[in-house]
């Protein structure tokens, strides 16, 4: 007797498992579903596609995240406008754009790690994670910098805040509470990611992640590129408001 | 499942360089339109237009939307369509309070 289905067999074989009166094939049996494709889906591009709407449903929820934030940031910027360019100015523009930078060239070093893991060339793939990571440090450790440096002026909003400059009210403060909660934020998101390139590290170098299947590191940079985006706003309307007037 | 393949963009390293190269001289071209005065509103919104520009280039070549599928365009328009309701009612509200007329 001869059954098409590979999932249920109805003939009942012997040796095979019986649930409940059926006998079910096992559908773990080799050659039932090839390397790095999950169980659960036909082909790689069903996978492939159900990772990455996976991945922007959760960015989607990032951008509402930070869109409250920036939300905030606009409804103080139209009410106190004249505060929150003196208060700008306090802020280094050549660390600001450096950083930027900085970024920018993370964010194509992770282009390379995917294009790598395209192309199942697991050496690149590692190189692309090293040089983002990298890049990703020195932006953090310029940022602990100018963190310290506001501590010392006592920028730092709360029952310390001095403010030396134009007398322009207390709102000064509010850009500052703002400052540190966004780039704070952004800034937290960047070391969740550099613990994650950390792990990567491994398997990358194992091999785990083919032309096939790197779902993975595709979604990672999807994540990446988003924290580059987030900072891609938050430097002009942080650093830069302040120096035409 | 091929008809998607095909229509998958794959650029190779060349170009991503140059997207690179736009993203460093659009961040120039920021701080340079800083230095100018446009007047309230309009500096802030020529500052927000090349942010826009910067983060459309990263979204369409560094994350790929542009070649993918329409169920991830339309997440990822989805989440930015959201964000623009959000600041219109805000701003609808803050920017036609009194106190607020320099604005009109």
């Amino acid at each position: 007797m001869s059954n098409t289905s590979p999932w249920i067999d109805l003939t009942g074989t012997p040796g095979q498992k019986h649930e409940e009166g059926i006998v079910v094939s096992d559908s773990h049996a080799a050659a039932t579903h090839p390397p790095g494709l999950a169980h659960h889906f036909e082909s790689y591009e069903q996978q492939k596609e159900s990772s990455f709407l996976g991945m922007w449903l959760f960015l989607v929820q990032e951008v509402m995240f930070f869109g409250g934030l920036f939300c905030c940031y606009v409804i103080y910027r139209s009410l106190y406008g004249e505060a929150f360019a003196a208060a700008s100015r306090e802020l280094n523009v050549f660390i600001g754009a450096l950083n930027t930078t900085v970024l920018l060239f993370s964010s194509f070093t992770m282009v390379v790690a995917v294009n790598a893991a395209k192309q199942g060339n697991r050496k690149w793939i590692v190189y692309g994670l090293l040089l983002t990571m990298l890049f990703g440090g020195i932006f953090l450790g310029v940022k602990y910098f100018e963190y310290s440096s506001k501590w010392e002026h006592h920028l730092v909003p709360g029952p310390h805040f001095e403010w030396h400059g134009e007398d322009v009210g207390r709102p000064v403060e509010i850009f500052f509470c703002l400052y540190f909660a966004m780039t704070g934020m952004h800034a937290l998101h960047m070391v969740v990611g550099i613990g994650i390139m950390l792990w990567m590290l491994r398997p990358a170098w194992r091999g785990k992640w083919t032309p096939e299947n790197h779902n993975f590191v595709e979604g990672f940079g999807l994540y990446w590129h988003f924290v580059d985006i987030v900072w891609i706003f938050l430097f002009p309307f942080l650093y830069l408001i302040g120096l035409a007037t | 499942m091929s008809e998607q393949h095909a229509s998958e963009h794959e650029h190779g390293l060349k170009f991503y360089w140059l997207v690179l190269f736009a993203l460093l001289v659009l961040t120039w071209v920021t701080y340079g339109a800083a230095l100018i005065d446009f007047g309230h509103p309009w500096s802030d919104l020529v500052a927000l237009a090349i942010a826009v520009t910067k983060a459309t280039l990263v979204v369409s070549f560094f994350m790929h939307v542009k070649g993918a599928t329409s169920m991830i365009k339309m997440s990822a328009v989805g989440g930015f369509f959201w964000l623009i309701i959000l600041f219109a009612f805000v701003l609808a509200d803050v920017l036609t309070r009194p106190g607020m007329r320099e604005f009109f």
